[in-house]
């Protein structure tokens, strides 16, 4: 067999692993990311969506967080406007989690049957008064 | 001032067309008068931009608040150093700032490119004038840093603390000047390509340019971990958000290319796969620059979100239509001047090499772009988040890492069993060895096993080069040790450079490996409550909280929590991990500005650092939340790092670049070895 073939065949061998952990990774670790409005309407339409990991981004609801410090437990409502779901939280949560503004946040978990969404992890995103201001919590 | 400085890039803008269009057309052909117009139009650019940079830096220093890019980044009380930073802090300022150094950097490669390199000269101009036009162009007619608002505010709103940290101040830039020297290999290709001097001259005539922007890139990224890591708080340096990946993606394909175009002037062979590399290093370095500032994928880094966007967009579109037709009109003048051999040959290892690189950079972008394409194609947004990188990369990275071992000892053309043999036996043996040792000592992370043991093969085929470089000098020129040290690597400072950047890399990958052994642990502790946490080594260490004190410094209030250290009952000294309100005054009042930001406590060895973070009092008593986590072997990326920089400048080093042969330089024995390996340097 010519060397060029022979590379040909491991090229297609890389290619292919290449592609076999993109699809299994996507398949394996993907998680939807969804609006509250999003997930309310995919839990009415199939209820095996409680208790699925996913990703919701919304708005946290001024005044809602509690904290509870001695045990570092969380929780607040987020909303979209139209949909509003409770969170709960036990870990710390970033910085710029506040109460003030519309602050942004991603939580990371699963929405549970009684309609409590319980995140793994709480990433907020600032407002418009910063630049390149990155902020991760984890569980 | 801003008007001087509004006019400058106006100046700016008109030279850079006039550049483009003289250089593209081509009539600068046997007429020196309107190739020098050319040449002095990309000096003049830099002149101009200059004159806009030091208008916006006089008005950042004179607090002129009456510009609104300087109301928005800085305050009256924020530290000099800041507020001279503050020139690249900001969209509007990053603009100028890059316009700035492409235009430099345009203006040496003008000024210092042999006079071998004249026919590709004014091309150069053209390319690299387009885009600083393009830049300016953003600018003026979208994000303007001399815009000024409409009446004179008392003071700033300040620079966001977590800004205010030495490392945010140099990562940016470096990371800047990175992607934009990368614009300077584009554009000799492209000058190449339109020319249609499809010989290695593009090659040498970029060599040390791209090594520039790869030693860029690769300080700017890790600044950028570092920075993370010590600021942010959250344990870890890289979360593989998109605007790390978007600053990733650029490095892997221009590593990628650095090793290729050895193939090239070697072998005359991937001609075609190295210009369409660097036409999409080029292309990924401003997608980097479109995701920062779209917003069109959600990122942790939110940039102010803009339509300056979707002008990167239209030029990523443009230049890269651009570049891939001139290549495919040119295609038939990139036949390569040799073939593969034979699949154990230096060439082989290298394609396998490049295949890795590119794979990798395909994953990470795939990941990146996925929320996107799942939406466009099933409707609904599927994220995947570090999990999907690590599974994905971690075993492409080892394969890389091995071959990083394989690459600069193979044989070129066909490998024989004896030059296996030679070059393989003690480094493989120096794998196994450190596999069996940790495998004795009770580590069981496979990936991590497989790391280290790569890291010492890896670390063994380098070691037997010096040792073999450095014995033969001995023997045939009778030198002590240290100058033919010296001189082995000074008169091969493109090989040896390179293995000790290689050296550098494996520093960093024995980092990402220890972190598969992290331990983190959150309490809430009264004054003297205490912790437990143990270490992967089997230490305990034992954290006990003191207390809080709190205190006011020059922008802000600081709240800071000390702990006590103990490793298996001996005091280590003590921790303090602080929360830091900053503020401005207004009417004598101090008004909190930002939220509150944390200072985490760190303490850094060979073996694992420590990492405290104080998460707050519980409603204002002494009782206090902490996270307390043990990162093993991360001092490793840093100094990886400096490995890496170090490697770096040896290959830059002027004077040992130039093509001799090998043979002439030492006598036959040594020569042998050297062209068994050989770099033409």
């Amino acid at each position: 067999m010519k060397a060029g073939t022979k590379f040909l065949i491991g090229a297609a061998v890389i290619v292919a692993s290449v592609g076999f952990l993109i699809t299994e990774g996507v398949k394996e670790t993907g998680v939807y990311f969804l609006t509250p409005t999003e997930l309310a309407s995919k839990t009415a339409a199939d209820p095996s969506f409680y208790d699925v990991g996913l990703k919701m981004g919304a708005k946290v609801v001024p005044g809602s967080i509690r904290r509870d410090s001695s045990s570092r437990e969380i929780d607040f409502r987020v909303s979209d406007g139209q949909h509003t779901f409770p969170v709960i939280y036990r870990g710390l949560v970033p910085d710029t989690f506040t109460d003030a503004n519309d602050i942004e946040v991603v939580v990371e978990g699963r929405l549970g049957r009684d309609g409590v969404f319980r995140a793994t992890d709480v990433l907020a995103k600032c407002g418009s008064r910063y630049e390149a201001v990155p902020k991760t919590a984890r569980a | 001032m801003t008007l001087l400085g509004q006019f400058a890039l106006w100046a700016a803008f008109l030279l850079g067309l006039w550049c483009a269009v003289a250089g593209f057309s081509g009539r600068w052909r046997g007429r020196p008068d309107l190739t020098q117009s050319v040449t002095r139009a990309v000096y003049g650019i830099c002149v101009a931009l200059l004159v806009a940079a030091a208008c916006l830096w006089k008005a950042l220093l004179t607090h002129d608040f009456s510009v609104e890019y300087v109301w928005a980044y800085t305050s009256r009380n924020l530290p000099t150093y800041y507020v001279i930073s503050a020139f690249w802090a900001g969209q509007k300022g990053s603009l100028l700032f890059w316009a700035l150094v492409l235009s430099i950097f345009a203006s040496a490669a003008q000024a210092l490119s042999s006079r071998r390199h004249a026919a590709l000269l004014p091309y150069v101009a053209a390319v690299t004038s387009s885009v600083v036009a393009f830049f300016v162009s953003v600018m003026l007619f979208a994000a303007n840093p001399f815009e000024r608002l409409a009446f004179t505010p008392l003071d700033g709103r300040g620079l966001n603390p977590q800004l205010q940290n030495v490392g945010m101040t140099i990562h940016p830039p470096m990371l800047y000047l990175g992607y934009i020297s990368i614009t300077i290999p584009f554009a000799f290709a492209i000058a190449a390509l339109l020319s249609r001097r499809l010989d290695t001259g593009w090659i040498h005539a970029i060599r040390k340019w791209t090594i520039v922007s790869w030693m860029f890139l690769s300080v700017g990224i890790t600044l950028g971990m570092w920075w993370a890591y010590v600021e942010l708080g959250w344990g870890g340096y890289w979360a593989w958000d998109p605007v790390e990946n978007a600053s990733l993606l650029p490095w892997l394909t221009m590593t990628a290319f650095l090793h290729s175009v050895m193939i090239q002037e070697k072998r005359g062979m991937l001609k075609r796969w190295n210009l369409g590399l660097i036409v999409g290093t080029f292309m990924l370095s401003i997608f980097g620059t479109f995701i920062t500032r779209s917003g069109v994928i959600a990122s942790v880094h939110s940039f102010t979100q803009s339509n300056v966007g979707y002008f990167f967009l239209g030029f990523l579109i443009l230049a890269g239509a651009f570049g891939f037709t001139l290549l495919q009109t040119r295609w038939h003048l990139l036949e390569p001047e040799a073939h593969l051999e034979s699949m154990v040959s230096r060439e082989a290892a290298f394609l396998f090499n490049n295949l890795l690189f590119v794979g990798i950079a395909f994953s990470v972008l795939w990941g990146t772009l996925f929320p996107i394409l799942s939406e466009l194609v099933r409707g609904t947004k599927i994220t995947v988040g570090p999990p999907f990188f690590n599974r994905v990369n971690v075993p492409l990275g080892l394969m890389l890492l091995a071959l990083t071992g394989v690459g600069p000892l193979i044989a070129w053309r066909r490998a024989s069993a004896s030059n296996l043999r030679r070059q393989f036996t003690l480094p493989l043996g120096t794998g196994a060895v450190v596999a069996a040792a940790l495998l004795a000592a009770g580590m069981r992370d496979a990936y991590a096993v497989i790391a280290f043991a790569l890291a010492g093969f890896v670390a063994g085929t380098v070691a037997q080069e010096f040792f073999r470089g450095v014995r033969a000098r001995r023997r045939i020129h009778g030198e002590p040790l240290p100058r033919a040290f010296i001189r082995l690597v000074g008169r091969n400072r493109r090989r040896y450079g390179g293995y000790i950047v290689h050296v550098g890399i494996l520093i960093y990958c024995v980092g990402f490996a220890g972190m598969a052994f992290k331990r983190e642990r959150e309490a809430t502790l009264k004054p003297g409550e205490s912790v437990e946490l143990r270490s992967p080594y089997g230490h305990t260490y034992r954290f006990t909280h003191v207390g809080i004190s709190q205190y006011q410094a020059l922008n802000r209030i600081v709240s800071a929590a000390t702990v006590q250290v103990e490793r298996d009952g001996k005091p280590e000294g003590v921790m303090t991990s602080e929360k830091r309100q900053h503020f401005t005054v207004e009417n004598g009042e101090k008004v909190p500005s930002f939220e509150p930001s944390t200072e985490v406590a760190i303490r850094s060895g060979l073996r694992e650092d420590l990492y405290i973070v104080f998460a707050g009092p519980v409603n204002g008593t002494e009782e206090a939340v902490y996270r307390f986590t043990i990162n093993p072997l991360v001092w490793w990326i840093w100094y990886g790092g400096l490995v890496l920089v170090f490697g770096g400048i040896i290959t830059m080093w002027p004077g040992g670049g130039h093509p001799v042969p090998v043979t002439r330089q030492a006598p036959a024995a040594y020569g042998a070895a050297l062209v068994g390996a050989g770099e033409p340097s």
